[in-house]
């Protein structure tokens, strides 16, 4: 039920607008959002309406996060080996 | 076609299953989501191979469709016997009533459209003389768009069956059922899109327990998940936003308003719970002419909920898995749903029943 999905703004009439959603055009509400929207913009639809507006750059800087994550923790994994090997090596 | 958003390279999510291993916990960890669509991904995607050994994922009280209690659907099947058109989501006419479901009342001839918004059923409604309903269900994702339709110049002959319901607070009244052993609060991405994160802190700080909204690619929910190993191995528990691109940490304001406009917070039963205290929503009194309830007259029913041998009501409280209900599978199908927990598609047994459950088909 609460399923959405991003779609790419065409056009922009008042309160509401044309978007694509994959090849499958459909007309979208806008009362639910703040942010100001131009055709090319990403929107978050549910249930007819936009939620959220996304850019497309928004998806490469979410798997910047993910790869962040792991990194950060590899490297603490790999900093307390050392640092067990370290105490290791002094008893 | 370009697909920015689209994030699931098993690449990334071998890395993240090796991230999430450096995080393994000693002793067994129940983290729970409550969201069908996180249930969706989480097994079509077979997720829950990537999970450490002793982690496991399983979906609480996120279907709408599913616990939502008899008594509303009993509401509906009564409006639509006195002929009024009666709109709502397509899963909610296959939900058992004390009596009927909607669909069976569709057979009896009554008018039942299946609608895929709010503003669809506003629509039919200006394009007739005859009474027509909205069975409004959904959590706060859903929940704006009502009361947006509303708030547009609705027509007389439109009124709402209001049945939308507050996650944040079931979220918390589970982790104070006996049983449920909760770790860690997988908290869904587009109600947070809506509600932002404070609502989360303020029902649940008391707990300590880590919850993370999670966006639904299945990248985004390996992402979250690891992140709520992490607080749970740094001894954390706060609300962490997983899913910053579809979630600002304030939510969407403008939705915000379309509800505290036209709703006001109230007691509602909730399937397989029972009655939470202001975990739902009714129409203020300045919208009363739009309540179905006061226009059809519906006094407040106790609908039959027990369904003898159905487990839904602990798969609800994720202290059962569809797999341990004696009549999962057997009695019980998506064909011939016996529990609400079959017949919405985001019941975790209809996902378990389609899709393979914890074991890889």
């Amino acid at each position: 039920m609460c399923l959405a999905a991003p779609a790419k703004v065409i056009s922009i009439s008042g309160n509401e607008a044309i978007v694509d959603y994959n090849g499958v055009r459909t007309t979208t509400r806008l009362d639910t959002l703040t942010e100001p929207l131009a055709p090319g913009d990403y929107v978050l639809i549910h249930t007819g309406f936009a939620i959220r507006r996304l850019s497309a750059e928004d998806g490469e800087e979410t798997l910047k996060l993910f790869d962040e994550l792991s990194e950060s923790l590899r490297d603490s994994e790999d900093s307390s080996d050392t640092s067990q090997a370290t105490t290791g090596q002094g008893l | 076609m370009s697909r920015p958003f689209h994030l699931s390279d098993p690449v990334r999510a071998r890395q993240m299953a090796d991230a999430m291993a450096i995080l393994a916990p000693p002793t067994p960890i129940k983290i729970v989501h409550v969201c069908g669509t996180h249930e969706m991904a989480i097994t079509q995607h077979g997720l829950r191979r990537f999970l450490p050994e002793k982690v496991e994922i399983l979906e609480g009280p996120g279907c709408p469709v599913c616990v939502t209690p008899t008594a509303d659907i009993d509401a509906a099947v009564q409006i639509a016997e006195t002929g009024a058109i009666l709109c709502t989501f397509g899963d909610m006419t296959r939900v058992p009533g004390t009596r009927l479901t909607l669909e069976q009342a569709r057979s009896n001839g009554c008018d039942i459209r299946v609608v895929l918004s709010a503003a669809e059923a506003a629509n039919i409604a200006k394009g007739t003389d005859r009474e027509v309903v909205f069975f409004a269900v959904g959590f706060e994702t859903t929940t704006p768009m009502t009361a947006a339709v509303l708030l547009d110049d609705a027509p007389t002959n439109f009124s709402a069956l209001v049945s939308h319901k507050k996650i944040p607070e079931a979220m918390a009244v589970l982790l104070n059922l006996p049983g449920t052993n909760i770790h860690g609060y997988l908290a869904p991405g587009h109600v947070s899109t809506i509600l932002g994160l404070a609502p989360y802190a303020r029902q649940l700080e008391t707990f300590k327990v880590p919850i993370v909204v999670g966006g639904f690619e299945p990248l985004d929910i390996l992402y979250a998940i690891t992140l709520i190993l992490r607080q749970i191995r740094d001894g954390k528990g706060f609300v962490e936003n997983g899913f910053p691109r579809g979630v600002a940490n304030e939510g969407n304001i403008a939705a915000q308003i379309l509800i505290e406009t036209v709703f006001e917070s109230t007691e509602v039963q909730w399937r397989g719970i029972g009655a939470i205290p202001e975990s739902g929503y009714r129409l203020r009194d300045e919208f009363a002419q739009f309540d179905a309830r006061l226009r059809f007259n519906i006094e407040g029913e106790t609908g039959d909920e027990h369904i003898p041998g159905c487990r839904c009501a602990d798969v609800l409280t994720a202290r059962a898995t569809p797999a341990d209900c004696p009549l999962f599978g057997e009695r019980c199908t998506p064909l011939s749903p016996v529990g609400p927990c079959m017949v919405g598609t985001e019941g975790a047994c209809s996902i378990w029943f389609r899709y393979g459950g914890r074991e890889i088909p």
